[in-house]
C-alpha cells in the first residue's frame, strides 16, 4: 500500500496543524490541539482514541462540516472549504432518509446529474451490499444492519474518492458489526476507495486499516502511529493481530 | 374493528348518562328542558324540512374556505420562517403576541371590516387556524435532524432537491399535525362566530332555537351535531396522518 508521497503527488487527505476549541459556560475547552497527518490515495487509515477525545469533531472538520480554529485540511492538494461528494461521511447514527425508499435514497446523490440509467446504477449498488429485493422498502421496514448497508450503498453510488466512516458499525451488535466489516473489506477490494475510519474498537481498526493512529485525550494529539503489515484476509485470532492489538491498547493505557 | 370488550365500557357510560338525563327531566317535571327522545324528534323535524342540511352546509363551507386560506398562507410562511433565521426573528414575536388573542375577540373588528355575512366568519376561522399551523410548520423545520441536512450537504444537491426531497418530506408530518389542530380550532370558532352574526349555520341554529320559543330540543340537537361533525373532521385528519408519505414518522 502506498503510504508515502515520494512520487510528488499531493496526498488524498492532508491535515495540517488542526486545532479546535469550544467555548462553554465555564470557559474554553480545547478539543483538538495541533493534529497533522496525511492519507495517501487508496489507503485505509484508522483513528482510535478514548471516548470524548474529539474524534467526531476531527472527522467533522476533515469532511468539511466544521471549520478548524487553526490549521487546514486539503483534499488532493486543494484546501477544503465545504463538504463535497468527493468524500461521503457515514456516521454512527446513520442518515438514510426515512421518508425515501431504499432506491430513492440511493438515487439521492445522483440528483442534478444527467445521465441514463440512474435507477440501474442504484439497483446495482443495492445488490452489491445485499439489498436486492428491498429497493422499494422504506428504512423503517429494514433492520439495523440493512440500514447500514443502504447507507454504504448510497455513498458508493456517487463513486466518492473518500469514505469517511465515523464509528460506522458501533451501533450494531458484535456479530453484525463483524459481518459489516467483512462486507466493507470485500467492497474495498473491488472499488479502491481511500478510507478514513474513526473507531473506539482497536480490533476493528486492525482488521481494516493499513495504518492506525492513536489519539491522546485532552488535549487531543496523535500519540502514536502503527502500521498494519498484515496481508488480507486478516485472521483476528492470529498472533500478529493480537500482538498489535495489545501494543495499541498499551498505548491507550490499558493492559490486555 | 375494536374488540367488543374495549368499546363496552364507553357504551355503558354513554347509556348511563342518557338514562340519568331522562330520569332528571322526568323527576323535575321540567317543561323547558327536553328529554332525549324530544331531541331525536326535533332533529328529525329539522332533517325533514331540509334546514338541518342547510345549516351544516353553511358551517362546513365557512370552515372549508377559512381553513384552506389559512393553510395556503401558513405552510409557505412557516417553511420560510423556519428556514430563514431573519424571517423568524422578525415575524415570530409578532405572531407570538397575536396567537394568544382569542378569535372571539376579533368578532367586533370582523363585523366592522366585513359586516354581517359570510366573510366575517371566514375571516375569524382564518385568524384562528393560521397561527397554530404556522407554529407547527416552523417547529417542523427547526426539528429536522442535523444528520439529514448534513447528508444533503454532503451529496452537494441543489436547493431545489434539498427542499423537495429533504425539507418538505421531513416537515410534512408536523404540517399535518398543525392542520389537525387548526381544523379543530376552526370548527370551535365557526360555531361561536355564527352565534352572533348570521342567518345560517349550526351556531345560528342554536341561538335562534333559544330565541324563537325556547326550543331547547333543537339547541341540544345542534350541540350533538356539532360534536359529531367535529369528531368526523378529526378522524379525517387522522387518516391524513396515516398516509404513506408521513408513515415513517410514526413507524420508528
Amino acid at each position: 500500500m502506498p503510504s508515502d508521497h515520494a512520487n510528488g503527488k499531493a496526498p488524498r487527505i492532508s491535515v495540517e496543524g488542526v486545532a479546535k476549541s469550544f467555548t462553554t459556560g465555564r470557559g474554553t475547552l480545547d478539543v483538538l490541539a495541533d493534529i497533522s497527518f496525511s492519507v495517501a490515495e487508496g489507503e485505509t487509515v484508522a483513528i482510535v482514541g478514548p471516548s470524548g477525545c474529539g474524534k467526531s469533531t476531527l472527522m467533522s472538520i476533515i469532511a468539511g462540516f466544521e471549520r478548524p480554529d487553526r490549521g487546514s485540511v486539503a483534499i488532493d492538494g486543494t484546501p477544503l472549504r465545504k463538504p463535497s461528494s468527493k468524500g461521503i461521511l457515514i456516521s454512527q447514527q446513520g442518515s438514510v432518509f426515512p421518508w425515501l425508499t431504499v432506491r430513492e435514497n440511493l438515487m439521492f446523490g445522483l440528483n442534478g446529474h444527467r445521465f441514463e440509467g440512474k435507477q440501474d446504477l442504484a439497483d446495482h449498488y443495492a445488490a452489491m451490499v445485499g439489498l436486492k429485493g428491498f429497493e422499494r422498502s422504506y428504512p423503517h421496514e429494514l433492520s439495523g444492519g440493512m440500514l447500514k448497508r443502504a447507507e454504504l450503498a448510497r455513498a458508493l453510488v456517487v463513486k466518492p474518492e473518500i469514505l469517511y466512516m465515523d464509528e460506522p458499525f458501533s451501533a450494531l451488535d458484535a456479530l453484525l458489526s463483524l459481518k459489516m466489516r467483512n462486507e466493507l473489506l470485500r467492497i474495498l477490494a473491488e472499488e479502491r476507495h481511500t478510507v478514513l475510519l474513526i473507531t473506539h474498537d482497536v480490533e476493528e481498526a486492525i482488521h481494516v486499516a493499513d495504518r492506525v493512529l492513536v489519539l491522546s485525550t485532552r488535549p487531543t494529539r496523535i500519540q502514536a502511529t502503527f502500521d498494519v503489515p498484515i496481508p488480507h484476509p486478516r485472521r483476528l485470532a492470529s498472533a500478529a493481530v493480537q500482538d498489535l492489538r495489545a501494543a495499541i491498547l498499551r498505548e491507550l493505557g490499558v493492559e490486555a | 374493528m375494536k374488540p367488543v370488550r374495549e368499546v363496552l365500557p364507553a357504551l355503558a357510560v354513554f347509556a348511563a348518562l342518557l338514562a340519568l338525563w331522562w330520569l332528571v327531566v322526568w323527576a323535575t317535571q321540567s317543561v323547558v328542558f327536553p328529554t332525549p327522545w324530544q331531541v331525536v324528534t326535533g332533529t328529525l323535524e329539522l332533517a325533514g324540512d331540509g334546514s338541518l342540511w342547510e345549516h351544516i352546509g353553511a358551517s362546513l363551507f365557512r370552515v372549508g374556505t377559512g381553513f384552506t386560506l389559512a393553510m395556503l398562507v401558513a405552510v409557505p410562511l412557516g417553511l420560510w420562517m423556519g428556514w430563514v433565521r431573519g424571517a423568524y426573528a422578525t415575524l415570530n414575536p409578532i405572531f407570538q403576541m397575536l396567537r394568544p388573542i382569542s378569535p372571539i375577540a376579533w368578532i367586533p373588528i370582523a363585523i366592522l371590516w366585513f359586516g354581517v355575512g359570510n366573510v366575517s366568519p371566514i375571516f375569524l376561522i382564518f385568524i384562528s387556524s393560521v397561527f397554530p399551523m404556522i407554529v407547527q410548520t416552523v417547529a417542523g423545520v427547526h426539528t429536522i435532524e442535523q444528520r439529514y441536512l448534513r447528508a444533503a450537504a454532503n451529496f452537494g444537491v441543489s436547493r431545489r432537491t434539498l427542499f423537495r426531497q429533504v425539507v418538505i418530506p421531513a416537515v410534512l408530518p408536523q404540517i399535518i399535525v398543525g392542520m389537525r389542530i387548526g381544523l379543530g380550532v376552526a370548527w370551535l370558532v365557526v360555531v361561536a362566530a355564527e352565534m352572533i352574526a348570521l342567518r345560517s349555520g349550526l351556531g345560528y341554529l342554536i341561538i335562534d332555537s333559544r330565541n324563537a320559543g325556547n326550543r331547547y330540543d333543537l339547541v341540544i340537537a345542534g350541540m350533538i351535531i356539532i360534536g359529531l361533525i367535529g369528531l368526523m373532521l378529526d378522524r379525517l385528519m387522522r387518516v391524513a396522518e396515516g398516509m404513506k408519505v408521513v408513515r415513517w414518522r410514526y413507524a420508528q
